[in-house]
C-alpha cells in the first residue's frame, strides 16, 4: 500500500526526527509513504475569513499535487492537517471558490482527494491490531499522556479526528505499544500556539497548565503530533519548575517517535536526540 | 328556486379597511337564488346572530352564506344559529373573506380584495345550493376509560374520571404506579415533601373501586375509532402471583443478589427481586428475570423458599389481556437527558457530577444516603456544591432548543435543601437566565440568593474537570466579564427534560402524532391543550412537553373533564363532513384505504343469500373519518365523495368563479 | 462607562463588514459566555470573547478593537466547539484582525522579533505568526 504524503516544512527541518520516525514505521507496517512530487507550505493558519480567498491558495496548491498521485494524502503536522482539510472541505463545497482558486494557481483539482492523518491511517487503513503484532519492543507500562491539542479536534464537524471532548486515538495507538495511557483534563487545550511569537508568558501558562495538568496525573512522557506544541511545551518546562515546588520534567516526543521505538527503531532513526529533553534515560529506566 | 341569504361581515375594520362590504353584498343581490343580502359590522356578535335568525324567518331562507372571518372562528357559531331558526345547520356556509382575503390586501382603492370577495362569495353560494341538509351521525360510547402512565398526571386523571362514576384502566410500565414525583424530595416552591403529598393519591387509586390499576405493563396495541377501542395490553412476568403474594418482603431481604437501581438512578443497588421504593404500589415485588440466577441459569430460589404463600412462580410468562374501553388519557411523563451526553462535563464517567434526579435521591430521607448530601464518590460530605442550569437545553449546537422550564426552580430548591443539611455549605448557581413565572415563583428564588445565601453567576460552563480529589469547574460570569474557576466537591447538572425512550413506539402505536422532540402533539396549543387530532385520545402531563407538577395536575383533570363529557351521553354526535362510498361502483382496489391516514375506511364482504362472498367493498366508518378527502382524491373511480365537499359542489364552485 | 445606542452603528457598514468577513451572525448570540468560560487565553484579555461580541452587538466596533483581544486569539476555536448557537468568536476575531491587516497596519514589526526566536522556532509558528499578525 503506498499513500501520498505531505511533510510540511516543520516536518523537514525542525522535526526531523517526526517524519523519519514515521517514514520507518510505515515501512516496517508494511505500507510507503510516498512524499508528493511538488509541494509547498500550507500556510500554517486556515484562513477563517470566507472571503479571503488568498489564504486558500497555498494548501489548494498542494490538495492538487496530491491528486496527481492518488485519492488521499497524509500528514503528521496537526496544523497541515487541520489547513488542508479545512481548505479541502471549503474548496468542495463552493464551487465558484474552487474555480477562482484553482483558476488563480493555475492547477486543476476536483475536490476528490482525502485528507486523512497518520493516525487515522494507522488506525483504519493499517488497524492497531495490526500494529500490535508488529510490536518489537514494547515500551514497558511508560505512562504516557497523550496531548491533543486543538488542530486535531476543532472544528470537530470539519476535522476532528475522534470524539472532540475525550477523544481516545492516540491513548488506543500508545496502549498497543505497550505504554499505559495517562487520561488527563487539560488534553485539548490550547498550548499557546504563534504566540510564541509575541506572548511568550501566555505560551509559558498555558502550556504550563498542560504539562502541570499530565504529570498531576502521573505521566512520564507526553506525547504530541504537532512541532508547535512540542516547542511550546518544551519551552515551558523551566517556568513551571520555577513556580511548581517538586515538578518533574517530562520528555514531548511525537507519537511516531514511540511507535518507531516499538517497531525496533534505532534511536537515531526516531531522532531523539533532537528532543530538547531526552527520552532516553527514561526507555532505559523501563527496560525498553 | 332556492332562497338563500347573504350576510357580509365587516368585522369592524378588519375586512372593511381593504374589502367593500357594502359594494359585495349589492353583487351578490344579482345571483340568480339570492333573495337577501346584507352587510354588518360584527356578524358574530349577539345583534348580529339575532339579525341572522330574523333574516331567516322573515324572508324563508332555505341556505344561508356568512362572508367573514375563517370558518375555524365561527363556523360552529353561525351553525348553531341557524339551527335555532328552524334551518338545518349544515345548509349554512362560510366564506373566508378575512384571513383568505382582506388581510393579504393593501388598498380599498385598487378594488382587488373587493373584487376577490365577490369571488369568494358566488363560489360558496354556488356549493351551497348543493348541500344537502345531512344529520349529525351517532355513535355509541363505551363508559371506560384507560390512562396510560401512572405519574402525576395519569393518577390525577384517573381519579377525577372515577369520581365521576366512570371506570378506568391505569397502565404502568414500571412496577410501581408514582413516576418521577415519587423520586423527588422536596416540591416547590411549597417544599411540601413530594411522597408525602404524592402516596395519598396513589393509594385512593389503588383502593377505588371503580380503577383497575396494571403495573409492570405496557400497551402493545390500540384499534378502534372514539367511543369503541380496543387496547392489548402486555403483562410482563413478574414471576410473582399477585392474589397471594402478602407484600411481607421476605423474599427482597433473603436475596443473595444485587443489581443496579433504576429507581435510584444507579446511585444504589437493589436486590434482584425487587420493590422499587418502600411506598410502592402496588406493594408486590417483582423478579430482575435478566439478574436472576434461578430464571437464567437454574440455580438459587431462595426467595421461593422462605414466601409463606407460595407466591413465587418461575414459570410465568408475559399475558397479553384485551380491554375494551371508549377513551384513552396518555400520561407517559418524561426523563432526563443522559450524563453520557455532555462530553466537556465528563461524558458521566466523573462520579462527583451528577444530574437534577439523583441530587433529589441524595436528599430523600428514603435515598442511598438517608437523606445526608454525600458524595458519590468517596461518601464525604461536600463542602461546596456547583449547580449548573441549562445542560443540553436552550442548545441548538449539540442540544435541544427548547428550554427545560423546571430546572431554574428546581435548582433554587437544591440550593436550599443542600444549605438545610450542610449549614456550612456554599452553594454556586450558573445560570444564564432565570425563568420563575408561576405562583410564588420568583418570591422562591429570592429566598435561595438572599436567605439561604447561594451565589448565582450568570454565565455557561465550559467545562469539569478532576483535580487533586475536587471536581474544578470553569465557566464565566458574563455579568463581572470574568472567567471564573470553583474547586467545588460536587456538581449537580440540571439536564434537559426529554421525552421518554420509546415514545414514539407508543404513539405509532396509539396513532398519535408526535414533534420532532417526540413530545407528542396537541390539538392546538392554546385552546385544546389536551386533546389530540385522533378524537378520543386525550393528552396530559409532561410527555406533551416539559411542565411542572401544578401543569401536570391541571392536565390530569382537564383531560378527565373531556372523558367524562365524551361519556355522558350514551351515543356522541359527530359532524357528518364525512366521506361516502357508493357501493355500486366500488371496485375494491383499497386505494382509498391505503390514502386514508385515520384508518377510517374498512374492507366490507357482501354475501348473498346463501352465505357466499359476492363482492367486496370499501366502507367509511363514519365514527372515525375527519373529512380530510384525501380517499376522494385516491379513488381512481370516483365513487367516494366527501359530503359538504361533494365533486359536483367543487366544480360548481370553480365554475362560479 | 456610559454608552449611546445608535441604530446607524448597530446595523452600520462595519458591523456588516465584520459578520461578511467572519461569516457569523451577531444576533444569534445569547451571551451565555460559555466561550468565555472556554477560551484559554480570555484571563489575559481586556474584553473577552462574550463581552467583545456584545460591544459588537451594540455597534460599539472601536472599543473592541481598542482591546488586545484580538491579537490574543489564537484561533483554538474552543468557543465555536462548545457555543450552543454555534458562534465561532475565534471567526469574529480573526475578522477584526483582518479589517486592520487589510490597511496596511502590522501588529508586530518584523525586525522587532528575536533572532534566536526565528532561528530555533518550528516555521509552523513563523508563518501562522505572520499570516496573524503582520499585514
Amino acid at each position: 500500500m503506498k499513500i501520498p504524503y505531505y511533510p510540511g516544512c516543520t516536518l523537514n527541518t525542525v522535526a526531523k526526527g517526526f517524519d523519519v520516525s514515521a517514514r520507518e514505521s510505515a515501512r516496517a507496517l508494511g505500507f510507503e509513504m510516498e512524499e508528493l512530487g511538488q509541494w509547498n507550505c500550507c500556510g500554517a493558519s486556515f484562513p477563517l475569513s470566507p472571503d479571503n480567498l488568498m489564504g486558500l491558495t497555498a494548501p489548494a496548491k498542494v490538495l492538487a499535487s496530491a491528486a496527481r498521485m492518488g485519492d488521499a494524502v497524509t500528514t503528521l503536522c496537526s496544523v497541515c492537517y487541520n489547513v488542508l482539510k479545512r481548505t479541502n472541505k471549503a474548496l468542495r463545497d463552493d464551487g465558484e471558490k474552487r474555480s477562482v482558486v484553482t483558476g488563480f494557481i493555475e492547477e486543476e483539482y476536483d475536490g476528490s482527494t482525502e485528507v486523512i492523518h497518520f493516525l487515522e491511517v494507522l488506525r483504519d487503513r493499517v488497524g492497531f491490531d495490526r500494529v500490535r503484532e508488529s510490536v518489537k519492543r514494547p515500551l514497558g507500562g511508560i505512562r504516557a499522556a497523550a496531548y491533543y491539542g486543538c488542530m486535531l479536534l476543532r472544528p470537530a464537524g470539519e476535522v476532528g479526528i475522534d470524539r472532540h471532548e475525550g477523544p481516545t486515538i492516540m491513548e488506543d495507538l500508545l496502549s498497543v505499544l505497550g505504554c499505559e495511557p495517562v487520561d488527563f483534563p487539560n488534553k485539548i487545550e490550547c498550548c499557546g500556539a504563534h504566540l510564541a511569537m509575541t506572548r511568550t508568558d501566555v505560551v509559558e501558562r498555558l502550556s504550563g497548565n498542560v504539562l502541570e495538568s499530565a504529570v498531576d496525573r502521573g505521566a512520564e512522557v507526553v506525547v504530541t503530533s504537532c512541532p508547535l506544541c512540542q516547542y511550546n511545551l518544551e519551552k515551558s518546562q523551566a517556568k513551571v519548575a520555577e513556580r511548581r515546588a517538586g515538578y518533574r520534567h517530562v520528555p514531548v516526543v511525537y507519537f511516531t517517535q514511540l511507535l518507531g521505538i516499538a517497531l525496533g527503531q534505532s534511536d537515531e532513526m526516531a531522532g531523539l536526540a533532537e528532543n530538547r529533553w531526552d527520552v532516553r534515560p527514561l526507555l532505559e529506566e523501563k527496560g525498553v | 328556486m332556492a332562497r338563500i341569504g347573504v350576510f357580509i361581515c365587516q368585522c369592524g375594520n378588519n375586512i372593511e379597511s381593504t374589502v367593500d362590504t357594502k359594494s359585495v353584498s349589492e353583487e351578490m343581490e344579482k345571483v340568480p337564488g339570492v333573495v337577501f343580502s346584507c352587510n354588518y359590522k360584527f356578524m358574530c356578535s349577539s345583534p348580529g346572530q339575532e339579525m341572522l335568525k330574523e333574516a331567516i324567518k322573515k324572508h324563508k331562507l332555505d341556505g344561508v352564506v356568512v362572508s367573514a372571518c375563517s370558518p375555524h372562528m365561527h363556523e360552529k357559531t353561525f351553525r348553531k344559529a341557524c339551527e335555532s331558526a328552524g334551518l338545518n345547520p349544515y345548509r349554512c356556509e362560510i366564506a373566508n373573506i378575512r384571513e383568505q382575503c382582506s388581510w393579504v390586501h393593501h388598498d380599498k382603492t385598487k378594488k382587488t380584495g373587493t373584487v376577490k370577495s365577490n369571488d369568494l362569495t358566488r363560489m360558496t353560494i354556488e356549493r351551497l345550493k348543493r348541500n344537502r341538509p345531512l344529520k349529525k351521525i351517532n355513535i355509541p360510547v363505551n363508559k371506560r376509560a384507560l390512562v396510560i402512565g401512572g405519574g402525576i398526571a395519569g393518577i390525577q386523571a384517573a381519579l377525577d374520571i372515577a369520581e365521576g362514576g366512570r371506570e378506568v384502566i391505569l397502565v404502568e410500565k414500571e412496577p410501581s404506579i408514582g413516576g418521577n414525583m415519587a423520586r423527588l424530595s422536596e416540591t416547590f416552591p411549597t417544599m411540601d415533601c413530594s411522597q408525602c403529598i404524592l402516596t395519598p393519591k396513589m393509594v385512593e387509586a389503588e383502593l377505588h373501586e371503580r380503577i383497575k390499576i396494571y403495573t409492570y405493563s405496557e400497551v402493545e396495541g390500540l384499534d378502534g375509532y372514539i367511543g369503541n377501542f380496543t387496547v392489548r395490553i402486555r403483562k410482563k412476568a413478574k414471576y410473582v402471583d399477585e392474589e397471594l403474594c402478602t407484600g411481607c418482603g421476605e423474599c427482597i431481604e433473603k436475596c443473595p443478589f444485587k443489581a443496579s437501581s433504576e429507581f435510584e438512578l444507579g446511585l444504589n443497588k437493589r436486590k434482584v427481586i425487587y420493590t422499587p421504593f418502600p411506598q410502592a404500589v402496588p406493594n408486590i415485588p417483582v423478579i430482575d428475570a435478566p439478574n436472576c440466577t434461578m430464571i437464567q441459569k437454574g440455580k438459587c430460589g431462595v426467595c421461593a423458599k422462605v414466601c409463606g404463600p407460595k407466591a413465587i412462580d418461575f414459570e410465568q410468562t408475559d399475558e397479553i389481556v384485551e380491554e375494551k374501553v371508549g377513551a384513552v388519557v396518555v400520561a407517559t411523563g418524561y426523563e432526563l437527558m443522559p450524563n453520557e451526553r455532555f462530553g466537556e462535563y465528563g461524558y458521566g464517567r466523573i462520579k462527583d457530577v451528577i444530574n437534577g434526579l439523583q441530587f433529589e435521591r441524595l436528599a430523600s430521607s428514603s435515598g442511598p444516603t438517608g437523606g445526608e448530601i454525600r458524595r458519590p464518590s468517596d461518601g464525604k460530605v461536600p463542602e461546596s456544591v456547583v449547580f449548573i442550569q441549562c445542560v443540553g437545553s436552550r442548545d441548538e449546537a449539540k442540544g435541544v432548543s427548547y428550554c427545560s422550564k423546571i430546572c431554574c426552580m428546581y435548582t433554587a430548591k437544591h440550593t436550599m435543601l443542600y444549605k438545610h443539611k450542610v449549614h456550612e455549605g456554599q452553594a454556586y448557581v450558573f445560570y444564564m437566565d432565570i425563568r420563575a413565572g408561576g405562583k410564588r415563583y420568583e418570591e422562591f428564588t429570592r429566598r435561595a440568593i438572599e436567605d439561604e445565601g447561594a451565589v448565582y453567576l450568570r454565565g455557561r460552563v465550559s467545562r469539569v474537570y478532576e483535580r487533586g480529589g475536587k471536581v474544578v469547574v470553569q465557566g464565566a460570569d458574563t455579568l463581572s466579564a470574568s472567567q471564573v474557576e470553583i474547586e467545588a466537591d460536587m456538581v449537580v447538572l440540571a439536564t434537559a427534560i426529554v421525552s421518554r425512550t420509546g415514545a414514539d413506539t407508543l404513539a405509532q402505536r396509539l396513532g398519535i402524532g408526535y414533534d420532532r422532540y417526540r413530545f407528542y402533539n396537541e390539538y392546538h396549543p392554546k385552546l385544546r391543550p389536551v386533546e389530540t387530532v385522533n378524537a378520543g385520545i386525550y393528552l396530559a402531563g409532561a410527555c406533551v412537553g416539559p411542565m411542572d407538577i401544578p401543569e401536570s395536575v391541571s392536565m390530569g383533570s382537564a383531560a378527565a373533564s373531556k372523558v367524562l363529557a365524551l361519556f355522558s351521553a350514551d351515543e356522541m354526535a359527530r359532524e357528518p363532513i364525512v366521506a361516502g362510498v357508493d357501493k355500486t361502483r366500488c371496485n375494491a382496489c383499497w386505494d382509498c384505504l391505503v390514502a386514508c391516514p385515520y384508518s377510517a375506511i374498512e374492507k366490507e364482504e357482501v354475501k348473498n343469500r346463501q352465505g357466499e362472498t359476492v363482492r367486496w367493498n370499501a366502507r367509511v366508518n363514519e365514527g372515525v373519518c375527519q373529512g380530510c378527502g384525501v380517499c376522494v382524491a385516491a379513488c381512481r373511480s370516483k365513487v367516494i365523495d366527501l359530503a359538504g365537499y361533494t365533486d359536483e359542489q367543487v366544480y360548481a364552485a370553480i365554475s362560479a368563479f | 462607562m456610559k454608552i449611546k445606542l445608535f441604530k446607524q452603528e448597530i446595523e452600520g457598514s462595519s458591523i456588516r463588514q465584520i459578520e461578511r468577513s467572519s461569516g457569523e451572525v451577531l444576533k444569534n448570540c445569547y451571551q451565555c459566555g460559555n466561550c468565555s468560560g472556554g477560551c484559554p487565553v480570555s484571563y489575559e484579555m481586556d474584553l473577552p470573547p462574550s463581552q467583545a461580541i456584545r460591544f459588537l452587538q451594540l455597534g460599539k466596533v472601536e472599543e473592541v478593537k481598542k482591546a488586545n483581544s484580538m491579537w490574543l486569539c489564537v484561533g483554538c476555536q474552543q468557543c465555536f466547539s462548545r457555543c450552543p448557537k454555534s458562534v465561532s468568536a475565534a471567526n469574529l476575531f480573526e475578522a477584526l484582525r483582518q479589517m486592520s491587516l487589510r490597511q496596511g497596519k502590522d501588529h508586530k514589526e518584523i525586525r522587532d522579533l528575536p533572532v534566536s526566536f526565528l532561528e530555533k522556532a518550528p516555521q509552523q509558528a513563523i508563518v501562522c505568526g505572520f499570516r496573524k499578525l503582520v499585514s
